[in-house]
C-alpha cells in the first residue's frame, strides 16, 4: 500500500509538471521550464541511485536472515512505521511478522467477556463428517441405549482403526443419524446430570514415542491433531516435520482465545510438552501481536516452543498463513496443526487423567441481543445452546445459525450440533429480499474490500445475500488484496478446475486448506466458490498421491 | 418497492422459452439485485459484483461521452468556418454530435448485446456484463462518420469470434473493443484512417477535389424548426465549402502532421492547449486529455483498473520516447526526413498527441486480456508503452500504435504470466530450502536443552 501511494504520487507529480508545461510553453520553451525539468531529472536520477542502493541493502538483510526479527533494513521508514500504529513494546525482542494484506470484516455482535453456563444443553453429538480423510461410514461400536462415559469410544474408521473417536460427555446414546447414502452424520448422546470421565492409565513421562502415540490414539484425543497437506486427521504412522498452533483467531467475531485459556496455564503447557514428544522438529506457537496489550501469559510464557508473533488483519491468525511465513510445507512435508482447545484437552488428560471436552463457546452475531460466552462441551446442540436467549429478527427475515464464523462455518438448524473444533456460534440475518438497483446504489449495509463501497461503521449488520451472481473469473486484483501469502490464488484455482496436477503442486496447493482461501472467496467479484474448488483439488491430489 | 418487484415478477416467462427467460433475467437483475442467499462456502459476500465493477468503467467514460458529442459538432462547424468559438452555436454542435453519436451507440449495443443474449440463451447461462464496457468503449474509438453497417459487422466479428468462440466474458484473449476497431482498420481502412475521416459531415467533390459540408435535411430541419421558434441560430441549408488548409484548418490529426514535419508542423495547426483540451479532430472519445486523466484516476483509486498497468505503460512510453529523442539528430536541415523530426518530439508532447492516455487507461487495463499477476502487469504495461510508440513513430503505415500494441501484448500476456508463475514456483522452492536450514539450527539449539522432552532425549 505504501509503495503504491508513493508511486501514484510520483506519477501525479510527473503528469502535473507535464501539464503545466503544456499550458505555458509557447513553441519555444522558456528557460525557467527547462531548468525546472533539468532539476527534476536530477532529483529523479538521485532518487533512483539511492533507492537501488537501498534495495540492495534490504536484499542483503534478507539473505543473511537478519530481517527475520522484523527489523527494517531500509534507509527509509516503511509507510506503516510512519503512519501506522507503532508496534507495542512487548514485541521489542520478539520475532514479528507484519502482514500487510488481509481484511477484517467489521461485523456487529462481538461477544462480551461474560460467561453463562449452558444448563439447557442436554444433547451432544459426535459427527463423523467433521473429520476429513475418513471413510464415509465408520464402525460404530456403541448401540442406541448404551450408557457411555466421557472418553468412551463411540466409533472408529474402517481403514485406520487405531484412531478412536470418543464421547465428549457421559450419558446415554440417544440416536445414530444417517444422511445421504446411509453415511453416519451424527451420533447423539443424552448427557447425564453428573458428568463422569473414563479413567486412564497415563504413560510414563519418559515413555517412548510409540507408546505415547498408542495412548493418544486409545484415549480419543488423537482427532484433535490435523495433518497438512489436505487438513485430514493425522496419520499415526507419520512423524511430522513440525507442529504448528495458532493461539489467536482473526476471523470475524471470533472468540478471544486469551480469554479461553485464562487460568489454564498448566494444562496448556502439559499439552505442549506432549506435542514436543511427537515430533523430531519444532513446535511453533503463532501469537497475537496486534493488540496494545500482550496476549495471555499462558501463551507468551509457554516453554519449549518457538514463539512467533503476527500482526495484520485476518487471515493473520490462520495457522496456514503462519506456516507459510514461518516455514511452508513442501510437497513431501507432513505438518501437524492443532487448535488451542485441542492442546488444552490433551494437556488436561495428562494433568488430571480425565477426558475434558469442555469448551468456551462465543455466541456472536448482530441478531444476538447480548452476544457473550457460554461454557459447554464439544458438539453441543445448537438449538439448546441458544434456548432462552433474545434473538432480534429484522425485516421479517429468518436468522441463520452458523457453527463457526461467517467465512468458514457451517449452517446448522436447531436440531443440529456444534462442529467438533468450533468454539463459536454466529447468527446472521438472511438476505432474501431483492434490492432495487442494489448493484448500482447499495443502500443496505454490506461488507466490501472495494473503495466503491465505503464501509463507515465498525458494526456492520450484513446479511447472507450474495450481492450478485456467479460469473467466470474476470478481475485479477481482488484475491491479492486479501491473501497474505506468496500464492497466485486465481491461477491455482484455474489449475484445479482443469486438473493440471503439476501446476497445482508448483503453485502451492499443499500449503492451503479451505479456511486460507475463505477471505478470497468472500472478496471474489465473480462469486466463485473457492473453498469447494480447493477441496476438490485437494481430494484429487490425495487420490493421486 | 416490493409492489414494483411483484409487478416486474408478473412478466417472468416460464423456463420453456430459453431466450425469453435469459433476456427477462438480464433485465430483472439489472433492475433488482436478486434475493439470492449464500449456500455452502462463505456465509457473507462482498458487495462488489461484476455489474458494479463494469458500471464504474462506464461511469469513468461519461465525461468523454459528453465532450466527444460536443466535439463532433465543434469540428464540423469549425471546418466550415462557422462558430469558431468553443461555446458559439453550442446547441447546434450538441445536436449535430448527438445525431452522429446516438446511432453509433444504438447500433453498438443492439448488435453486441443481441449476440450476447442469443449466446446466453443457447448456452443456458445468464447474460454476462462484459459487453457493458465494450459497448461503452467502442463508440469512443470510432471516427464520427463511421458507416453503421461497417460498425455492425465489426462488432459482430469481435463478439462472436473474439469472445463467444472462446467461451464468453472472462475467457477472451483479446480486448473486444479493440478487436472491433482492428477489424475495420484492416477490412475497411478508408473509413478509419487518413486525413479525411475525422471531421464529420464532410464530402470530397470528385470533379474539383474540394471539400463540402453536408446538406442539412431530415432530422436537422426538425431541429431548425425548434431553434428558429426559440430565436436561436439554426443549421440552415448547409452544403457550404470547407475552408482551405491555408486558413488554418485541416482534417489531419496531430499525428499525421507530426509524421510529416515533427512538432513544428503540428503546432502550425494545433496549439498544445487545443491538443490537451481536445478540441481537435480524432476518434470520438480520445481527444480530451483532462477527462481521460480524471477517468484514469477514478479507475485507479477505486481499484477497478490496476494502476500497475497504467504506471508501467507511462514508464514504457517515456522510456521509448527518450530513446527516440536520443537517436534523433540535434539539428534539422531541409533534407531531414519527417520521421527524424517525429522522433525528436519530447515525451510530454508525444503524450498529448494521439490516444496513448485513453488506451492505457481504458483499453490496456481490461483485466481479462491483460496479464493477471502484479509483476506481469508491470511488464505488460511497460511493453505496451514501448511498442505502441515504436509503431506510432517508426511505422509509416500506421498513424497510431496503441491498438496494435495492446492486441499484441494481449497475445503475449499469458506468456508473461507463465514466466511469472514459473518464477513463483522456483522462488517458493528456494525459500523452502532456506527455511529448512534455519530449522536445522533451531533444532540443534533445542536438542541442547534437556528441559524439553523430545523423541530423542526421553
Amino acid at each position: 500500500m505504501g509503495s503504491m501511494l508513493k508511486n501514484k504520487g510520483l506519477y501525479a507529480l510527473l503528469l502535473l509538471i507535464a501539464i503545466s508545461a503544456q499550458s505555458q510553453a509557447a513553441p519555444g520553451m522558456s528557460n525557467l521550464l527547462f531548468y525546472g525539468l533539468a532539476a527534476l531529472a536530477m532529483v529523479l536520477f538521485f532518487f533512483l541511485i539511492v533507492s537501488v542502493a537501498d534495495n540492495l541493502m534490504v536484499i542483503e538483510g534478507r539473505q543473511s536472515g537478519a530481517d527475520r526479527t522484523g527489523a527494517n533494513f531500509s534507509l527509509f521508514p516503511k509507510a506503516n512505521e510512519l503512519f501506522g500504529k507503532k508496534a507495542p513494546g512487548y514485541l521489542d525482542d520478539e520475532p514479528v511478522y507484519s502482514l500487510k494484506k488481509g481484511h477484517d470484516i467489521p461485523l456487529e455482535g462481538k461477544a462480551t467477556k461474560k460467561i453463562s453456563t449452558a444448563d439447557g444443553v442436554t444433547r451432544y453429538a459426535v459427527q463423523p463428517p467433521n473429520f476429513l480423510g475418513l471413510r464415509p461410514i465408520p464402525k460404530v461400536t456403541v448401540e442406541v441405549g448404551d450408557s457411555v462415559k466421557a472418553g468412551d469410544v463411540i466409533f472408529h474408521d474402517k481403514n485406520m482403526d487405531r484412531i478412536k473417536f470418543v464421547a465428549p460427555v457421559s450419558g446415554e446414546v440417544l440416536e445414530v443419524r444417517r444422511g445421504a447414502k446411509r453415511a453416519i452424520t451424527e451420533v447423539i448422546i443424552l448427557a447425564d446430570k453428573d458428568q463422569q470421565s473414563r479413567s486412564y492409565e497415563l504413560p510414563a513421562a519418559d515413555a517412548d514415542r510409540a507408546t505415547l502415540v498408542d495412548f493418544l490414539l486409545e484415549s480419543g484425543v488423537w482427532p484433535f491433531i490435523r495433518q497438512r497437506p489436505y487438513n485430514v486427521v493425522a496419520d499415526p504412522e507419520v512423524t511430522p516435520r513440525d507442529i504448528f498452533i495458532s493461539t489467536f483467531d482473526t476471523a470475524p467475531l471470533a472468540a478471544d482465545l486469551s480469554y479461553t485459556v485464562e487460568g489454564r496455564m498448566d494444562a496448556f503447557q502439559a499439552g505442549l510438552d506432549v506435542l514436543n514428544r511427537l515430533t523430531d522438529g519444532l513446535v511453533y506457537l503463532g501469537l497475537d501481536g496486534r493488540g496494545d496489550e500482550a496476549p495471555s501469559p499462558v501463551f507468551t510464557e509457554a516453554k519449549g516452543v518457538q514463539k512467533r508473533y503476527f500482526r495484520g488483519a485476518h487471515p493473520a491468525g490462520n495457522v496456514g498463513v503462519q506456516i507459510h511465513h514461518i516455514h511452508p510445507a513442501g510437497p513431501k512435508d507432513k505438518i501437524w496443526t492443532l487448535n488451542v482447545d485441542g492442546v488444552l484437552t490433551i494437556g488436561e488428560l495428562f494433568l488430571s487423567g480425565r477426558y475434558d471436552a469442555s469448551r468456551l463457546v462465543a455466541l456472536t452475531g448482530a441478531p444476538m441481543a447480548e452476544p457473550h460466552y457460554v461454557r459447554t462441551h464439544v458438539g453441543a446442540n445448537v438449538g439448546e445452546l441458544l434456548k432462552g436467549l433474545v434473538i432480534n429478527k429484522k425485516d421479517g427475515e429468518a436468522v441463520r445459525y452458523i457453527s463457526g464464523n461467517v467465512l468458514t462455518g457451517q449452517e446448522k438448524n436447531e436440531d443440529q450440533f456444534l462442529n467438533f473444533r468450533d468454539n463459536q456460534v454466529t447468527l446472521i440475518t438472511e438476505g432474501s429480499e431483492p434490492e432495487i438497483f442494489g448493484w448500482l446504489l447499495p443502500l443496505k449495509q454490506r461488507a466490501s474490500i472495494s473503495p466503491t463501497i465505503p464501509v463507515l461503521t465498525d458494526h456492520l449488520e450484513v446479511t447472507t445475500n450474495t450481492h450478485g451472481e456467479k460469473r467466470a473469473f474476470v478481475v485479477t486484483n481482488d484475491y491479492e488484496q486479501v491473501m497474505p501469502m506468496d500464492i497466485y490464488t486465481q491461477q491455482l484455482m484455474k489449475a484445479i478446475l482443469v486438473n493440471d496436477f503439476e501446476t497445482m503442486e508448483g503453485l502451492g496447493i499443499y500449503e492451503l486448506v479451505e479456511e486460507d482461501v475463505a477471505l478470497a472467496e468472500f472478496a471474489c467479484v465473480s462469486k466463485q466458490p473457492l473453498q469447494s474448488i480447493l477441496r476438490k483439488g485437494l481430494d484429487t491430489m490425495r487420490e493421486q498421491g | 418497492m416490493s409492489a414494483l418487484h411483484d409487478f416486474v415478477k408478473k412478466f417472468e416467462p416460464d423456463h420453456e422459452n430459453k431466450f425469453l427467460h435469459t433476456t427477462y433475467d438480464a433485465f430483472y437483475t439489472f433492475l433488482f439485485q436478486p434475493g439470492e442467499v449464500t449456500k455452502g462456502g462463505t456465509h457473507v459476500k462482498d458487495g462488489m459484483d461484476l455489474k458494479r465493477l463494469m458500471v464504474h468503467v462506464v461511469l469513468a467514460l461519461q465525461l468523454l461521452y459528453v465532450f466527444g458529442t460536443w466535439n463532433i459538432g465543434h469540428q464540423h462547424f469549425t471546418a466550415l468556418g462557422q462558430y469558431p468559438g468553443l461555446l458559439e452555436g453550442f446547441h447546434l454542435k450538441l445536436v449535430y454530435g448527438l445525431v452522429k453519436m446516438i446511432p453509433i451507440f444504438l447500433v453498438t449495443h443492439v448488435v453486441g448485446l443481441g449476440i450476447e443474449f442469443i449466446y446466453a440463451a443457447k448456452k443456458g447461462h445468464s447474460v454476462e456484463e462484459g459487453f457493458l464496457v465494450s459497448g461503452a468503449l467502442i463508440p469512443l474509438i470510432m471516427p464520427p462518420d463511421i458507416p453503421l453497417w461497417i460498425l455492425a459487422v465489426s462488432i459482430a466479428f469481435a463478439v462472436v469470434l473474439g469472445k463467444e468462440a472462446f467461451g464468453g466474458t472472462g475467457m477472451n484473449i483479446w480486448n473486444i473493443a479493440l478487436l472491433a476497431r482492428v477489424f475495420i482498420f484492416f477490412a475497411y481502412p478508408t473509413t478509419i484512417s487518413g486525413d479525411e475521416v475525422w471531421i464529420a459531415g464532410m464530402e470530397k467533390l470528385p470533379e474539383t477535389g474540394a471539400w463540402v459540408g453536408q446538406q442539412y435535411g431530415g432530422i436537422y430541419s426538425f431541429f431548425d424548426w425548434i431553434f428558429s421558434g426559440l430565436g436561436a441560430s439554426t443549421f440552415g441549408e448547409g452544403g457550404a465549402y470547407m475552408l482551405s488548409a491555408a486558413d488554418g484548418v485541416t482534417g489531419a490529426t496531430p499525428l499525421g502532421l507530426a509524421a510529416k514535419g515533427g512538432w513544428a508542423e503540428v503546432t502550425q495547426y494545433y496549439s498544445t492547449d487545443q491538443m490537451f483540451w481536445g478540441a481537435i479532430p480524432g476518434s470520438i472519445g480520445e481527444s480530451n486529455k483532462l477527462f481521460i486523466i480524471l477517468g484514469m484516476f477514478f479507475l485507479a483509486v477505486t481499484k477497478i483498473a490496476d494502476w500497475r498497468i497504467i504506471v508501467g505503460g507511462v514508464f514504457g512510453f517515456i522510456f521509448c520516447s527518450l530513446l527516440m529523442n536520443a537517436m534523433a539528430p540535434d539539428v534539422f536541415t531541409e533534407n531531414t526526413q519527417g520521421i527524424f523530426k517525429f522522433m525528436a518530439i519530447p515525451w510530454y508532447y508525444q503524450m498529448i498527441m494521439g490516444s496513448f492516455l485513453f488506451s492505457i487507461a481504458f483499453m490496456a487495463t481490461d483485466p481479462v486480456s491483460a496479464a493477471s499477476t502484479p509483476t506481469g502487469k508491470w511488464i505488460y504495461g511497460f511493453m505496451i508503452g514501448l511498442i505502441g510508440l515504436i509503431v506510432r513513430v517508426w511505422n509509416p503505415a500506421y498513424p497510431e500504435g496503441w491498438m496494435l500494441a495492446i492486441l499484441f501484448m494481449n497475445t503475449f500476456a499469458p506468456l508473461i504470466d507463465h514466466y511469472v508463475f514459473q518464477a513463483n514456483i522456483k522462488r517458493r522452492a528456494k525459500r523452502g530450502a532456506e527455511l529448512a536450514a534455519v530449522r536445522d539450527e533451531l533444532i540443534t539449539e533445542k536438542q541442547g536443552r534437556m528441559d524439553i522432552l523430545t523423541p530423542e532425549n526421553v
